[in-house]
């Protein structure tokens, strides 16, 4: 054995790696109270699953806010910054997420990661972002665990959170679904799982008859559904994603079940649903399978073309997004983008991570834009919307009805309706209170 | 009674499509002892092709056609370009061959369809039978399914039993040297055997597509299984594949059924390891000769 | 004439070489470089343990990632729930994947070849059910977060936590690097590879083939659970979304792509897990892409580097930089024994999947072999 045996060869290589490393990449400068920031532009990072099980959709969203963003900096951006926004791939898993956000933030020097989408992954950076005082804006999950302004000062909810939407559809299924059989099948996390503990709120344990979880990744539905069926539940709710909500009820077509169906606004968008039951319609509607389900909806239907918000985001998306759909992950991102907007609009010229911070605690509430409710956003409070309006699929796209309804997180809160106005979009840029 | 019936048919029609992977699997196996890990996405790509098709306004049957046709050459192909230059290396390197086959066709697909899932139509109706008022978990599609598996498993073992061609394929796996000196086209023969499992794996592609969507992840937990099922099998025998997926089918409905949907991967699991350790080569293998 | 040292100290001395090595390069390295640095020595321990397992005694493992996932979970709860210092409960991780590897590996002992992969698939499969199963105790799909580990006070307040995970994989990755390459020259590395060369001929000599493929495979396991649990100190999570099946098979992949069996190899491999998704990033948004095809470019190049690696080298990156300096060495006139073995074609008669035959001759342990 010598010293220029293969496997000293094969260490000293490492070690080289090692110093080409060190040589190729950034030193490790701290980070300056804001970086990321300069007088025409700010850059912000986001993970998001672009591949794997769970791009479908998902993946749609962060192109869309990055259009919007475009949109904006056609006409010179926002205090004359011009927003960047610069997305990864964590393939949903959360090892992924951990080194992507350590990436933009520490090699990319992000201002603040944007609408980072997921729980399971988000969770695992939240503290790392918080203690490193980096801007987490509008997480894209409605998990209630964003909502803590007191330990997570810097991370900020978006969506109205899944116990707030359970609750309200809970509420509707009380009030004219009364005596009948519920029967709920829900993904087996924190979207389904709050979405049953909101629905539990409202309707009496009693009435709940069968409640069935599947695992994200299989996709035989079919135990679930017919549990569904044998327990003679009328009433089925749907904690689901779209292939999900697709999949169930190719299950009840062919068992012949035809319950009542209210859906999560996360699983019913009907362009999405609707091409994924497109084979089965024998030449009608893809969405005839779901016509007739309730649901809810935060943000105008995409379908209603009439409304100046829906108006502004198909003219953004067809000039800069125009390889996707125009479905409800478009209209998530580009709303999502919005917020963002106002809010660097209301922190000011002087921008710094700690006063965007701030604008969004103390004007946040105020912000109006294309959400039909306000948002929850206080010093202690960073939810996101606080509410929903009902709607039902009638001609294959989403109608809502019965005006919007605001509520809190927890059992005793009553649900009351928002009367508030939406405004109407501004003619270019963003606009603030 | 009717959960039983419902899981149990729920079993079949979803063993089936196991099945119909194992054989897959098994052809390749038995014809040139490599474990194609490609095979999902072979079969993702060609379903991919025919969904295509279908969208531009062919008719389901031709598409079907052109799905297995497509599949038949994407085998040769593969066997001729990649797997033909790691025959003679260390084994495992056909193995991550595969596995870099398999992201790249994921990740082309992915580029040229699209992330987004789609709907594939179904060959037959997939209303449930009627019986006594109630419908079953069974429509005629799932019949459909399962008789064509079958009939390709019993095609495949006469195939590979009784004519000259299986003999040859067989003799070129198992001994090429020998097959060699009497005539036998070796190289062909590898060729076919990589064609033919790829016809099946399409196959199974556009009968589950229905059931699963079609999209660039959405057969890999049908990989698993039915690999699963070609161990539990026995890798060398098409009647094991195809028993093999039938009773993983049928196993794991009853436990997604009875005992909840996060223990079925546990379930496949243990029924696997029981199997294995009472019959380490699965349980419709030939006992191997021990060379000393 | 070349100096010959006492195998013993040769580990040690390869060993400090790589502790020195791997604190030069985090004293150098940015904050997330550290983080990189990290990960890739958290995944040498659980490819050194595989490419012993594989590589050397001849059984394949498609289970590791899952084997890594009870390391990682143990640590994380004994950390999160107990509060157990830092080196308790990744000692505990590991011990917990040994235990379990023990038993996976009894059950599994019979099992040859692809019946063994298959085994070993599903286990990766069916393991990280257990926390959907139990979510009260392992959090379900969210999984276990745990509070970062703080560098002791004696490196100063200012010492970033980056640069701690990295001595604290680096660490582990030290021991590992010691213990397999002692394992490898042992006696037992040698039972490994008589199993793994003909199993009836080794039990004609009196192994025990049960007892040292358990052995080889209770080892791995350990490996791969200290891999896991100090993958869980510096993500500071456990969570099933990050031990997939991908994971277990990204294992495998890089322990064939770095070189079967050596480990050198596993440090090749490691920095090939680590190294290539950032590099395929960067080249797919250097060109302005749709989304479509940016985000799915590294993955199309992934796919395509492994099967260019494997038909170019096939006996991986550290068989091809053993040839490269077999041929500098040939060059400068030196005779040296290359090990060429005669030439045994695949597939015939030994396990498949399983075996490594003689033809392999650059693998670094059959000139482990021939110096011993």
């Amino acid at each position: 054995m010598t010293v220029r045996s293969p496997r000293t060869w094969a260490v000293g290589c490492m070690c080289a790696l090692g110093v080409v490393l060190a040589a190729g990449c950034g030193s490790s400068s701290s980070s300056s109270s804001s970086p990321g920031v300069n007088a025409t532009s700010i850059t912000f990072g986001t993970h998001q699953p672009l591949t794997g099980p769970a791009a479908p959709g998902y993946s749609e969203i962060a192109p869309a806010s990055k259009a919007f963003f475009e949109y904006l900096n056609s006409q010179g951006g926002i205090n004359g910054r011009k927003i960047h926004l610069i997305y990864k791939d964590d393939e949903y898993n959360p090892s992924k997420t951990v080194t992507v956000v350590h990436q933009l933030v520490l090699q990319e020097k992000v201002f603040g990661i944007f609408e980072g989408l997921g729980t399971p992954t988000h969770t695992k950076v939240v503290g790392y972002l918080n203690t490193s005082k980096v801007p987490d804006i509008f997480v894209a999950s409605g998990c209630p665990c964003w909502d803590n302004g007191t330990k997570q000062p810097y991370t900020f909810g978006w969506q109205p959170n899944y116990t707030i939407e359970g609750k309200i559809l809970g509420q509707y299924i009380k009030q004219h679904f009364a005596g009948k059989k519920v029967g709920v099948f829900y993904q087996d996390d924190d979207f389904g799982n709050g979405g049953l503990t909101g629905l539990k709120y409202e309707v009496p344990a009693s009435q709940i008859v069968s409640a069935q979880p599947y695992q994200p990744g299989g996709t035989n539905v079919a135990p679930q559904i017919s549990a569904l069926k044998a327990a003679g539940a009328q009433v089925l709710v749907d904690f689901t994603v779209p292939i999900y909500t697709a999949l169930g009820q190719l299950t009840s077509f062919t068992l012949g079940y035809k319950p009542q169906l209210v859906v999560s606004n996360v699983g019913i968008d009907p362009t999405t649903v609707g091409a994924l039951l497109k084979s089965f319609s024998k030449g009608k509607a893809g969405s005839e399978l779901i016509e007739g389900a309730i649901t809810d909806g935060y943000l105008p239907s995409t379908a209603d073309l009439s409304n100046p918000w829906v108006a502004l985001f198909k003219k953004v998306h067809d000039k800069y997004d125009a390889g996707a759909p125009f479905d409800g992950n478009v209209e998530y991102g580009m709303a999502t983008a919005y917020t963002l907007a106002q809010s660097l609009q209301l922190a000011g010229k002087d921008l710094t991570r700690a006063k965007l911070v701030e604008a969004i605690n103390e004007s946040g509430s105020k912000l109006r834009g294309p959400g039909l409710v306000p948002f929850r956003y206080s010093k202690t409070v960073h939810g996101g919307y606080g509410g929903t309006e009902m709607g039902q699929i009638r001609g294959g796209k989403i109608v809502l009805f019965g005006g919007p309804l605001t509520t809190e997180p927890d059992e005793s809160s009553a649900i009351t309706p928002y009367t508030g106005t939406q405004p109407a979009p501004p003619s270019s840029g963003v606009s603030v209170p | 009674m009717t959960r039983f019936i419902d899981l149990t048919l729920n079993g079949i029609s979803t063993g089936a499509i196991y099945a119909a992977v194992a054989l897959a699997l098994v052809i390749i196996w038995r014809s040139t002892r490599i474990v194609n890990f490609a095979q999902g996405g072979m079969l993702m790509f060609t379903t991919f092709i025919a969904s295509a098709l279908i969208s531009a306004g062919v008719g389901y049957w031709l598409a079907f056609v052109v799905a297995l046709a497509s599949g038949f050459v994407l085998g040769a192909v593969v066997e001729r370009l990649l797997m033909r230059h790691v025959m003679g290396k260390p084994p495992l390197n056909a193995v991550i061959v595969a596995f870099g086959l398999l992201i790249l066709l994921e990740a082309v697909a992915g580029m040229i369809w699209g992330n987004t899932p789609r709907s594939f139509p179904p060959a037959f109706s997939i209303r449930g039978y009627s019986v006594g008022g109630t419908r079953l978990l069974f429509s005629p599609n799932d019949t459909f399914i399962v008789l064509v598996v079958l009939a390709s498993a019993l095609l495949l073992a006469l195939l590979f039993r009784r004519t000259t061609l299986g003999l040859r394929m067989r003799a070129a796996a198992f001994a090429p040297e020998v097959a060699r000196l009497l005539g036998v086209r070796v190289g062909g023969m590898l060729t076919l055997g990589w064609a033919l499992a790829s016809l099946m794996g399409s196959l199974a592609g556009v009968l589950v597509a229905p059931s699963v969507f079609v999209g660039p992840n959405q057969f890999d937990p049908i990989l698993v299984f039915g690999f699963t099922a070609a161990v539990m099998g026995g890798l060398d025998s098409p009647a094991g594949a195809v028993i093999g997926g039938l009773l993983l089918g049928l196993a794991l409905s009853y436990v997604g059924g009875y005992e909840g949907s996060e223990l079925v991967t546990l379930a496949a699991l243990v029924i696997l390891l029981l199997v294995l350790m009472v019959r380490p080569q699965g349980l419709f293998s030939t006992p191997r000769e021990r060379r000393v | 004439m070349t100096a010959r040292i006492p195998h013993g100290l040769r580990s040690v001395a390869i060993a400090l070489l790589a502790a020195v090595a791997l604190f030069v390069a985090s004293e150098l390295l940015s904050e997330y470089n550290d983080l990189q640095l990290a990960t890739g020595c958290y995944y040498f321990a659980a490819l050194a343990g595989l490419t012993l397992l594989t590589g050397l005694s001849g059984q394949i493992s498609l289970g590791h990632g899952a084997l890594m996932a009870v390391g990682a979970y143990t640590t994380a709860l004994l950390i999160g729930n107990e509060h157990w210092p830092l080196l308790g409960a990744i000692l505990a991780g590991t011990a917990m994947a040994a235990l379990v590897g023990l038993a996976l590996g009894a059950a599994a002992t019979r099992l040859r070849g692809p019946y063994l992969a298959g085994a070993t698939l599903a286990f990766a499969v069916g393991l990280p059910a257990l926390a959907e199963k139990y979510p009260g105790t392992f959090g379900g799909a969210n999984g276990l977060t745990i509070e970062p580990p703080t560098p002791p006070s004696f490196l100063g307040s200012e010492f970033p936590l980056e640069r701690w995970e990295a001595w604290v994989a680096g660490i582990g990755a030290v021991v590992v690097l010691l213990l397999a390459g002692n394992l490898r020259r042992s006696g037992m590395g040698r039972a490994f590879r008589a199993i793994r060369d003909d199993e009836i001929a080794a039990s004609l000599c009196g192994y025990s083939v049960a007892r040292v493929q358990l052995t080889a495979f209770v080892f791995s396991a350990a490996c791969a659970g200290l891999g896991g649990a100090m993958l869980a100190v510096v993500l500071q999570l456990a969570a099933p979304g990050a031990f997939q099946l991908q994971l277990s098979l990204s294992l495998l992949t890089a322990i064939v792509v770095g070189g079967l069996g050596s480990l050198a190899g596993a440090a090749w491999g490691a920095a090939f897990l680590v190294l290539l998704p950032g590099w395929s990033n960067d080249i797919a948004h250097s060109f302005s892409l749709s989304t479509r095809v940016s985000s799915n470019l590294p993955l199309a190049i992934y796919g395509a580097v492994l099967i260019a690696v494997m038909l170019a080298w096939p006996t991986g990156i550290q068989g091809g930089v053993r040839a490269a300096s077999s041929r500098l060495r040939r060059m400068r006139g030196r005779r040296e024994a290359t090990g060429q073995r005669g030439s045994d074609p695949i597939g015939r008669g030994q396990g498949p999947v399983a075996s490594v035959p003689g033809s392999d001759a650059a693998l670094s342990n059959q000139r482990g072999d021939q110096e011993s």
